[in-house]
């Protein structure tokens, strides 16, 4: 064999080799964070799911968020389903889709939990369902949980993440925010307290009523919170905007959010807040 | 029955461009109020006092403006979170005088700048929706022209939502609905004909009150009607309105 041939040899062997490993490698073993943009073998997210670099939480499903946050849950109408009010076309494939992929018929999970030692309304929007977009059923979901809490005197807990209003649906999802807002404010006159905890990503109509009623709001660090789509921003003043335009930490500095709190410690301070409220009242002892 | 086309291109007609000549065919003694009392005045957001068939009222409009620079200004008709901030200024001032109030709508959102996200726009419309959810004076809605999204609903939590014939009302303007669900704008027509934004389809839901024939305005009916609704609602309790303003929405 001459030299030449080894070489050919040895070259086409490796690359096949490469390949053969290539295959081997499951997708999801290497991950990248869509915000610092580190790479890093995926069990280093932890069983928070949290960039090991930047803390950024990555999107989870709820009832995967919910494990991280409490083992007690009692879970409340869990069978609503949205009736396509508009009779969009493909959308009820959509939906079959997303709830396979999430477990849940829409895209919240509400009950009541503990969470330490204090029982709370608490709600957790899905991101995985169709964006955690607002339709009927989610709606009328959250809406329950709010009327539900104020019956049993429960301050409520809801974690936010959400596109906006679901398209599909159109002025059906649009209602919804009227709906829900009616909801927390009768919460709110029973002297009961509301902690929104804003997720990755909560936009649209989602920021736009309930996300911001909130007595007290948190969120988990590099989640995006706003209003209108970076993009739509961008075409209306045709300018490019920095890629922490609508983060929770500038949101933090112009005064809308109380504390950002990283995803290991959220257990640890809803359970110090749930702490004060609970306390007995002046002149009640 | 008005075909979807038709009603938009009616919803946007430039006739209805300026608010303050409706306001003027309704209304009498009509005296502007400006600025938030925070950071400034927004042209798209029209507010002031003024009388009904010679009784009191507030009113709050979104103004596009009558030429390019008028529109420039008010991004045709879009409001910023200054001008949320006026109309709850000017709602809470309604309720403190025991004065009903009435939005006229045109707008196809909220501005959707990078000034007025930073400044909470998002925030703004919750605000004004919670709080008029609770005001105690009875609100009259009368969407004139087009009412996209939040941006609408954040001066249409009603106890009575009215609209013109050729006017529209949707989750989304039909470019951003385009926008958002096939990322191209020049879809709109598309998006137009699924998102069933005409007056007649969301009567039938439920959705709106009334519709109003464009006629109306000008031989005078409308404000004999908007008189009489007010008074109607005027003589109603306030918890019981409340609790019937809370019902129209709670339904969906």
């Amino acid at each position: 064999m001459s030299f030449g041939e080894h070489v050919k040899r040895f070259s086409s062997r490796s690359v096949s080799m490469l390949k053969h490993y290539q295959a081997k490698v499951p997708s999801g073993i290497w991950q990248e964070c869509p915000r610092c943009h580190a790479g890093f073998y995926f069990k280093r997210a932890g069983q928070y799911r949290v960039c090991p670099e930047c803390g950024y939480g990555f999107r989870v499903t709820a009832h995967r968020r919910l494990k991280m946050l409490t083992k007690h849950f009692e879970e409340w109408d869990a069978d609503l389903e949205t009736k396509d009010p508009t009779e969009f076309p493909e959308y009820d494939r959509k939906i079959k889709k997303a709830q396979s992929m999430t477990h849940l018929k829409d895209g919240v999970l509400t009950g009541k939990a503990a969470i330490g030692d204090y029982p709370a309304a608490f709600g957790i929007m899905d991101p995985l369902f169709i964006m955690g977009s607002l339709g009927t059923a989610n709606g009328e979901r959250i809406t329950r949980m709010f009327e539900k809490a104020t019956q049993q005197q429960l301050p409520v807990i809801l974690l936010t993440a959400s596109g906006g209003a679901r398209m599909q649906e159109g002025i059906f999802s649009l209602m919804q925010m009227a709906k829900i807002s009616q909801a927390v404010n009768t919460h709110s006159a029973a002297g009961l307290a509301y902690i929104s905890v804003i997720m990755d990503p909560t936009t649209g109509g989602v920021t736009a009523s309930f996300a911001s009623q909130a007595d007290i709001t948190l969120a988990e660090p590099k989640a995006l919170f706003g209003f209108t789509g970076k993009r739509v921003i961008e075409q209306t003043i045709n300018k490019q905007l920095p890629n922490d335009f609508q983060s929770v930490e500038n949101s933090y500095k112009r005064g809308f959010i109380d504390e950002i709190v990283p995803r290991e410690h959220m257990a640890e301070r809803l359970s110090q807040l749930l702490n004060i409220f609970e306390a007995q009242k002046w002149g009640e002892d | 029955m008005a075909d979807t086309q038709s009603v938009i291109a009616g919803a946007r007609s430039d006739r209805k461009a300026n608010v303050y000549e409706i306001i003027d065919q309704l209304l009498t003694d009509f005296f502007e109020l400006h600025g938030d009392q925070v950071s400034g005045d927004d042209s798209a957001v029209v507010t002031g006092l003024a009388k009904l068939s010679g009784h009191p009222v507030a009113v709050i409009a979104t103004q596009k403006g009558n030429n390019l620079e008028e529109r420039m200004a008010t991004h045709f008709g879009s409001p910023e979170p200054m001008g949320y901030r006026k109309s709850l200024r000017v709602m809470k001032l309604a309720e403190k005088l025991n004065f009903p109030i009435i939005t006229l709508i045109n707008t196809p959102g909220a501005y959707p700048g990078a000034d007025a996200e930073a400044s909470g726009q998002g925030q703004m419309i919750a605000k004004n929706i919670s709080e008029m959810l609770k005001l105690k004076v009875p609100i009259l809605t009368l969407i004139i022209g087009e009412a996209g999204s939040g941006g609408a609903l954040a001066l249409a939590c009603s106890d009575q939502i009215w609209m013109f014939e050729n006017s529209m009302y949707s989750v989304l303007s039909p470019e951003g609905f385009a926008s958002i669900m096939w990322k191209n704008a020049h879809l709109a027509d598309k998006a137009a004909k699924l998102m069933r934004l005409t007056p007649d389809w969301l009567l039938k839901q439920h959705a709106i009150h009334r519709i109003i024939p464009e006629s109306m305005l000008a031989d005078g009916t409308l404000k004999i009607a908007m008189t009489g609704a007010i008074r109607t609602l005027s003589h109603q309790d306030p918890t019981e309105r409340l609790s019937n303003r809370a019902a129209f929405f709670r339904r969906f």
